[in-house]
């Protein structure tokens, strides 16, 4: 009841931290989809890139969080701006997901559907758009919810660099060992990515193909 | 016409398809064909037979391009097929395999209509060349908005053949279409292949490991083994031949092939 009490008391500042939160994994959800569905296109496409794109975005996968906020601050331009710099980690932390469903979800279109499509004169290009990307487009949407939900929970540990975010309640109720401070942003971060779970998987579960 | 017994090209403009002294080996020198020679002829039915791995499905592709030739060169129409546009050449060349291919996220229609609408056709011929070519397959018109998944085997497989047939390629060619089939429908397809041949006078590759289908269709028979062509027989002569590959073929399928024996060569 305190923690309502509370949310209530500071609902501007609740307002303020949940958009800058989503502000962070929009924008660095977007970048982590239009970087990795092109590289997981590539690395299905041209079987040589696929381990060398993998095993990279796997690597970046296994950098400590705070570890690599911290490797990014010394860069110049980066470093300039706090959000800057958690929107690129975040970004790298969701290439994985995404790429490899991208390489999945291509991966597994029936092959006799892809040999019928070239078999008919269809052009890479149109057996990419028309055939291979809708096929896999349920398993790419399911890369692009894993990347968010995660996403959603890393972008409180921005707040550690200034960023911004629900972390700002976490990182302040932590100091100040508050635990209503820690809850009021570690609830409504909960409440985004349980419901951006629940949307995408909707979406994912509609766009499965028959 | 179909049934035409000479071994000889005839006379129209040559050949329809010709390969020369063609080989296809795979990536890790594993040879899958060598030394084929081969000619198809306008309007006739060519079976390719053999068991798996003899090379039959290698062949096909070739013709289409969806393999290269490592040696040698395959003609279609007379020209190479590694210098003529591929894509140009497959939507010139109908393909239906045995696993059928359509497109799942997509109605009949659009499944039939692909080619067309790629090659810049009017919606409106589209749709009428769509339910053309229904009927031509034997299926209703109301089978159109359908979605792949929601027909049986015997329907997508002729929709797989009116998707092959929407462009009006003079070429078809096909891997063990009905191999998939329950033995009645199967029969019945066959039975509908032969009078839409007479029909169409298309020029057919077939491939299969069915003898009976092979007497039954084709005009003439090539007969694989191991990567490479035996013989080329029409029906008939298929059944009396001293080849021991031929023989063990008949041998195997039994009695009363005779009587299948080119029964649609009329």
């Amino acid at each position: 009841m305190n923690l309502l009490h509370f949310l209530w008391q500071n609902h501007d500042q609740v307002l303020e931290l949940t958009l800058e939160h989503l502000w962070l994994v929009g924008i660095s959800t977007l970048l982590a989809v239009l970087v990795g569905i092109p590289l997981g296109i590539v690395s299905a496409r041209w079987p040589a890139w696929n381990k060398p794109v993998l095993g990279t975005a796997n690597i970046i996968q296994t950098i400590p969080s705070l570890a690599l906020f911290g490797f990014l601050l010394p860069v110049p331009w980066l470093g300039d701006r706090a959000d800057r710099l958690a929107i690129l980690a975040l970004t790298l932390y969701a290439l994985l997901p995404v790429i490899r469903n991208t390489y999945t979800g291509i991966r597994g279109v029936d092959p006799a559907v892809v040999e019928a499509g070239r078999g008919m004169g269809l052009t890479d290009r149109q057996l990419l758009l028309q055939v291979e990307l809708p096929l896999a487009f349920s398993v790419i949407l399911s890369g692009v919810r894993v990347a968010v939900v995660v996403s959603v929970g890393l972008a409180t540990i921005a707040a550690a660099i200034g960023a911004g975010g629900l972390g700002e309640f976490i990182f302040r109720g932590l100091a100040m060992v508050n635990n209503q401070l820690i809850l009021a942003g570690a609830i409504p971060a909960a409440v985004l990515a349980l419901s951006a779970d629940f949307g995408l998987g909707w979406l994912e579960k509609r766009s499965r193909p028959r | 016409m179909l049934g035409e017994q000479n071994m000889e090209p005839t006379l129209a403009n040559g050949p329809v398809i010709e390969f020369r002294d063609v080989a296809y080996v795979l990536p890790s020198r594993q040879s899958l064909l060598s030394g084929l020679n081969l000619q198809v002829q306008r309007g006739e039915t060519l079976i390719l037979l053999g068991r798996s791995g003899s090379g039959k499905t290698t062949t096909l592709k070739l013709i289409n391009r969806l393999l290269t030739p490592s040696g040698g060169e395959v003609r279609v129409n007379g020209s190479s097929t590694t210098q003529s546009d591929v894509i140009r050449l497959r939507r010139s060349i109908g393909y239906v395999i045995q696993d059928v291919g359509l497109f799942p996220h997509y109605t009949v229609e659009r499944n039939i209509g692909l080619v067309p609408r790629i090659e810049g056709w009017t919606a409106e011929r589209i749709h009428l060349r769509v339910v053309e070519l229904l009927q031509t397959v034997g299926l209703d018109a109301t089978i159109a908005s359908r979605y792949p998944h929601q027909l049986s085997g015997g329907q997508r497989q002729r929709v797989g053949v009116a998707r092959a047939l929407a462009a009006d390629p003079a070429i078809l060619l096909m891997d063990e279409p009905f191999g998939a089939l329950d033995a009645l429908t199967r029969d019945q397809l066959q039975r509908e292949f032969l009078s839409l041949q007479q029909r169409l006078n298309k020029t057919v590759v077939f491939v299969t490991h069915d003898l009976r289908e092979a007497l039954r269709l084709g005009s003439r028979i090539a007969l694989m083994d191991a990567g490479r062509l035996i013989t080329v027989l029409s029906p008939q002569d298929f059944l009396r031949s001293k080849d021991p590959l031929a023989a063990a073929y008949v041998k195997a399928f039994g009695d009363g092939l005779e009587s299948v024996a080119n029964r649609g060569a009329s």
